[in-house]
């Protein structure tokens, strides 16, 4: 395992500029996560690291050594795409066994073996293992696929969106499979992903991807505490964050132009009336839908709330954030 | 029920399928049974009429097909008994096995020239089509363009030039002339037919195989080959029945060494009176290949043959 650095990497198609002069260290042993939306370049992050594109300014590091001129196969990485990286002419144990019978490892047979039989045990694949590779449900597929990652040692692991196209219940179970696995390998892992959730429970350190600018890096908990921005606020926390007119009450700092309310920033019982629209019982969550001078706001109550549509409900800030008209953070 | 119905066809629609697709065969297969059927006549039964459906099977045609024979005086014939089943069948119509004809000679070089162009089509239509398919080449839509547009003539509009340029190079009447000229006419298809099949071969397999440590060749003969197997398949099988079945330029261009079968055949109906049997063997002989070549790449063909529609 190694670290990772990318140093002011931009990579452009045409006139998009899928990567814009991002500066990032994936640190030995880190488990980080780029979370951006669809299109923040995400996938060509991934690709540029492993070199499948080349950046159009900017360095690449991996273990010291600047891999720029580097092929795919000398970088010593190993990905785990969006999708398709499974073989479908060849069995589940082939498709785990192909990068150790590569030219460059050229793992003897019994390692292969031993090795394959480990990595199916902890994927949950073992009984699999002589399927045909089309012959796998989507999660199946895609254990396999990371299972093709894991098969290697390499200097780090890149997962592009891996657990999108699974289960609720699969990839819950999958996320902490892949947390415990990093772990205990003490593995460098770079994973991206759109799913907050995934970004929240693995990551060791979060990256946030907007139009290819790398615009926050730093710890979850940090990340979803101080954001930067109105827009890396947006991309953390269920219920969403909630933005109101920053002149709605009183206090907020001067240019300020939008008070970003998370539920725990809004104190129940004091402050502005607002009405009960609706009321959501999530299970997990209870949901309250407000309308306070005509503005959508959405908290959380407790489970057996007498609260129901109709009703008032006194709200007021607490610790809220402010951003200025350009959705930067000022307080 | 409707037409579109996704419930297991009921027994009376199996049937009356049933029926109606054995109906069908029987109607197209009637010429070749035909074929298959007057090549075990003999002469005489060949020519009867009405036409005769039971009969006596003979390889006399057979026989006829694969030698030449002269006539001989009862005399001679006395003297010199048939040692093997074939000398027999000839020496009843007073005859005697002079050679072989040439049909075993034109038989291979259909084989040698079919096969031949069919292997240089598929093979470099394959990396043709996988550099389309994959690289940014300059001009590649007018490339693709222009190849196709070689097709866009019937290939025999060129014939006197090709006829020219074939003597000048002295190309006429060889097989790497013939293997030439049937590649280059069939390229065109199977640039265009490969470059579909590899399209739809998404390219993270092999950037996952690059990934995993392997070269782009590697990649190529170990990921992209193996998935195009359907589409190298239908192609090849394309190419081997235009290279099979072409007559034109081979009437035009060989006239011995290198003869195909298909202007062979018709020469064997002039050698001495109409031999039917001996016209109808070559013809079932020259259906084999393309038959079992077919038959062996049939469970690629089938998905081949919808270039790709239903391969997910
Ligand atoms: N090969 C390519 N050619 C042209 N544009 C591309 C290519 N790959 C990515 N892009 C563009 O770059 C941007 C980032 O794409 P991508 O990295 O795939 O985002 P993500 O994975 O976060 O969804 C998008 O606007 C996308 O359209
Ligand atoms: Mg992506």
């Amino acid at each position: 395992m190694a670290e990772v650095a990318l140093k002011g990497v931009t990579k452009k198609f045409g006139s998009t500029v899928a990567v814009d002069d991002v500066t990032l260290t994936v640190e030995d042993g880190a488990f980080v996560v780029l979370l951006g939306p669809t299109g923040a370049g995400k996938t060509t992050m991934l690709r540029l690291i492993s070199g499948l594109e080349r950046p159009d300014a900017g360095d690449i590091v991996i273990s010291g050594r600047s891999v720029i001129g580097e092929t795919p196969a000398q970088r010593d990485v190993a990905m785990v795409f969006q999708q398709y990286s499974l073989y479908p002419h060849m069995s589940v144990r082939d498709n785990l066994a192909f990068p150790l019978r590569s030219p460059i490892l050229r793992t003897p047979e019994d390692e292969i073996k031993r090795k394959i039989a480990e990595v199916a045990e902890v994927l949950h694949i073992s009984h699999k293992l002589d399927n045909k590779a089309t012959a796998l449900s989507g999660g199946e597929m895609q254990r396999v696929s990371i299972g093709r990652a894991l098969v290697r040692d390499p200097a780090i692991y890149l997962m592009d969106e891996p657990l999108s196209s699974l289960d609720a219940k699969l990839r819950a179970d999958l996320r902490i499979e892949l947390k415990r696995i990093q772990a205990s390998l003490g593995a460098t892992l770079l994973y991206v992903t759109h799913d907050q959730i995934e970004a929240m429970t693995m990551a060791t350190h979060i990256g946030v991807l907007d139009e290819g600018k790398l615009v926050q890096f730093g710890a979850p908990r940090d990340i979803y505490e101080n954001p930067v921005s109105l827009y890396v606020a947006d991309r953390l926390g269920l219920p969403r964050i909630n933005r109101l007119p920053a002149d709605l009450f009183a206090g907020a700092p001067s240019g300020a132009k939008t008070i970003g309310l998370r539920p725990e920033h809004i104190q129940q019982g004091d402050g502005k009336p607002a009405k009960v629209v609706r009321v959501e019982h999530l299970g997990d969550q209870t949901r309250l839908h407000l309308d306070l001078d005509g503005h959508a706001v959405v908290t959380l109550s407790d489970a057996h709330t007498p609260l129901e549509p109709g009703d008032t409900l006194a709200i007021q800030p607490r610790n809220a954030l402010y951003f200025d008209a350009a959705g930067a953070r000022i307080a | 029920m409707s037409g579109y119905s996704v419930t297991e066809p009921s027994s009376t629609q199996k049937w009356v399928a049933g029926v109606l697709v054995i109906g069908y065969a029987l109607i197209t297969l009637m010429p070749l049974l035909w074929i298959l059927a007057t090549g075990f006549k003999s002469s005489a039964d060949s020519i009867a009429y009405p036409p005769k459906v039971t009969f006596q099977p003979t390889l006399e045609g057979y026989v006829n097909l694969f030698t030449t024979q002269t006539r001989q005086t009862p005399e001679y014939l006395d003297a010199h008994p048939p040692q093997t089943w074939y000398e027999e069948i000839v020496h009843d119509k007073g005859m005697v096995i002079a050679g072989p004809s040439r049909f075993g000679e034109r038989f291979m070089n259909s084989v040698i020239i079919g096969f031949g162009s069919t292997f240089l089509s598929v093979f470099l239509g394959t990396l043709a089509a996988y550099a389309f398919s994959r690289y940014r080449i300059p001009l590649k839509d007018d490339l693709l363009f222009f190849i196709l547009s070689t097709r866009m003539m019937p290939p025999i509009a060129v014939a006197i030039p090709i006829f020219l340029m074939f003597r000048n190079l002295g190309l006429s009447d060889t097989h790497t002339g013939m293997i030439l000229l049937y590649t280059a006419v069939n390229l065109s298809l199977s640039v265009w037919l490969l470059k579909g099949f590899i399209d739809e071969i998404p390219r993270e397999y092999e950037e996952a195989a690059l990934i995993d440590g392997y070269t782009r060749f590697q990649a190529f003969t170990k990921v992209v080959l193996p998935q195009a197997a359907t589409g190298i398949a239908a192609t090849a099988i394309f190419c081997l029945i235009f290279a099979w079945n072409e007559y034109a330029f081979a009437v035009l261009l060989t006239s011995g060494t290198a003869q195909t079968a298909p202007p062979f055949i018709p020469t064997i109906i002039g050698n001495g009176g109409q031999d039917w049997p001996a016209v109808a063997a070559g013809a079932t002989l020259f259906l084999l290949p393309v038959m079992v070549f077919t038959i062996l790449l049939r469970k690629h063909l089938l998905r081949g043959i919808t270039f790709g529609a239903v391969r997910k």
